[in-house]
């Protein structure tokens, strides 16, 4: 469903990668790997549309995701090294805003038990300031849940997560691999998925 | 979504208020030097009015520039925002409607009071606001492309002056005319069509230039 040709990547006067080829295909996991500054966030950049390829090209369910545009953008969600937390709204607020600009609007009660899912039950009117680096990845998780996209790519999603977090974003991958969705994942850490279908994508360095 | 855009921005300018205030009090306080500097000479006041009330306005939009789109890239949501499934000129457009409320209004809405202070007639008052009107969503949407350049840059607050102040001169000379049309007892009626003409012009071409500076800034 996801396939990626021929792609490289120039940052500044460096190549980062070049001729990368992978696809990946309803319930599939792609777990990316490579040392610091090998260019895995400038390829989940590409993938997920924000940055432009070198050269090569990223297809979804067939077309360019260069021409498909919106269209795309309705399948995949992107969760950044950076939260995108806004620290002047609330847990609740945050979710709410960002499901309503997304086009997915969620009752009261959704955000509340998407909330709750990620434990922050307790913190939901607490202005986003004042949460953990750790409870900040956990709203960011709610976002990603709250969207329901087909594509999740994923940049250290296990950054600042406590064990029982960890665990749950474990779950919330296994689950959304169940229901046939496809994963984009960069990671340091092992990910101890349970999902069998899994292709490693290894970026050199240079 | 449109109005979720416009939701937050408000919600989140009224957390930040100071922000805020800091821009109405500069312009404030610029204005109202004027005629403390120039003297209490009526004539002489009312033929600066104009010139010192929109300069003013125009550097008084400056300073909110950086704020259109400065915070959202620095947390991240500004992506989110390019990654949303709707044309991107129209969360653009929010933005700096939201912008516009925000930053420029008061300001539109404090002008009368300050213009008094240059002797203004009532008439002359009227025409200034309603110039004002039309011409602050302007620098609101050509300052929007500059403030979607100069993202992330070093010095942005400087090239973004560089870039959008030679672009306000048409609603700067448009604007200003219409209120020195009214103080010298003229029609102001073809400096507003003007810059009605450059509001909707902006409105036009802004949100597309705007996109597509942001695409190549995030990028």
């Amino acid at each position: 469903m996801l396939e990626v040709t021929n792609l490289s990547c120039v940052r500044g006067t460096r190549r980062l990668f070049r001729d990368l080829n992978f696809s990946a295909a309803a319930g599939e996991l792609v777990e990316l790997r490579g040392p610091n500054g090998s260019g895995k966030t400038s390829l989940l950049r590409i993938v997920c549309g924000l940055a432009a390829p070198a050269s090569g090209e990223v297809c979804w369910k067939g077309k360019n995701i260069r021409t498909l545009a919106e269209q795309y953008f309705r399948d995949v969600a992107y969760l950044a090294h950076q939260n995108g937390v806004k620290d002047e709204l609330s847990a609740y607020e945050n979710l709410r805003v960002s499901s309503g600009i997304a086009g997915r609007s969620l009752a009261k009660s959704e955000v509340i038990d998407s909330l709750t899912r990620v434990g922050l039950a307790d913190r939901l009117h607490l202005p986003a300031r004042v949460l953990s680096a750790g409870q900040r990845r956990r709203l960011a998780l709610a976002r990603l849940l709250s969207l329901k996209c087909r594509l999740w790519v994923l940049d250290e999603v296990l950054t600042s997560l406590d064990d029982a977090a960890m665990q749950l974003a474990r779950e919330f991958i296994n689950q959304h691999l169940k229901e046939d969705g496809i994963a984009i994942i960069a990671t340091h850490q092992d990910l101890n998925l349970s999902a069998n279908r899994v292709k490693r994508v290894q970026l050199a360095g240079v | 979504m449109f109005a979720w855009v416009i939701w937050r921005d408000l919600i989140l300018a009224w957390r930040r208020r100071t922000d805020v205030l800091a821009t109405l009090f500069f312009f404030i306080i610029v204005v109202s030097l004027f005629p403390l500097g120039v003297g209490p000479e009526p004539q002489m006041l009312r033929t600066i009015a104009p010139g010192v009330v929109w300069v003013a306005a125009l550097l008084a939009s400056m300073l909110a520039l950086g704020r259109t789109f400065g915070n959202d890239y620095q947390d991240g949501t500004l992506e989110q925002l390019l990654l949303t499934p709707q044309p991107l000129f129209l969360i653009v457009l929010a933005k700096v409607l939201a912008q516009w409320i925000v930053s420029e209004l008061p300001l539109v809405l404090v002008a009368p009071v300050l213009g008094m202070q240059f002797g203004l007639s009532q008439n002359t008052l009227w025409i200034m606001t309603v110039s004002l009107l039309l011409g602050t969503p302007v620098l609101s949407l050509i300052g929007s492309i500059g403030a979607a350049l100069t993202l992330g840059l070093r010095a942005a607050n400087v090239l973004v002056a560089l870039l959008v102040l030679p672009l306000y001169i048409p609603v700067l000379i448009f604007g200003a005319g219409a209120i020195e049309a009214t103080v010298n007892g003229l029609e102001p009626q073809a400096y507003l069509l003007l810059l009605g003409a450059t509001l909707v012009l902006a409105l036009a071409f802004a949100p597309w230039a705007t996109s597509a500076a942001l695409r190549i800034s995030v990028e």
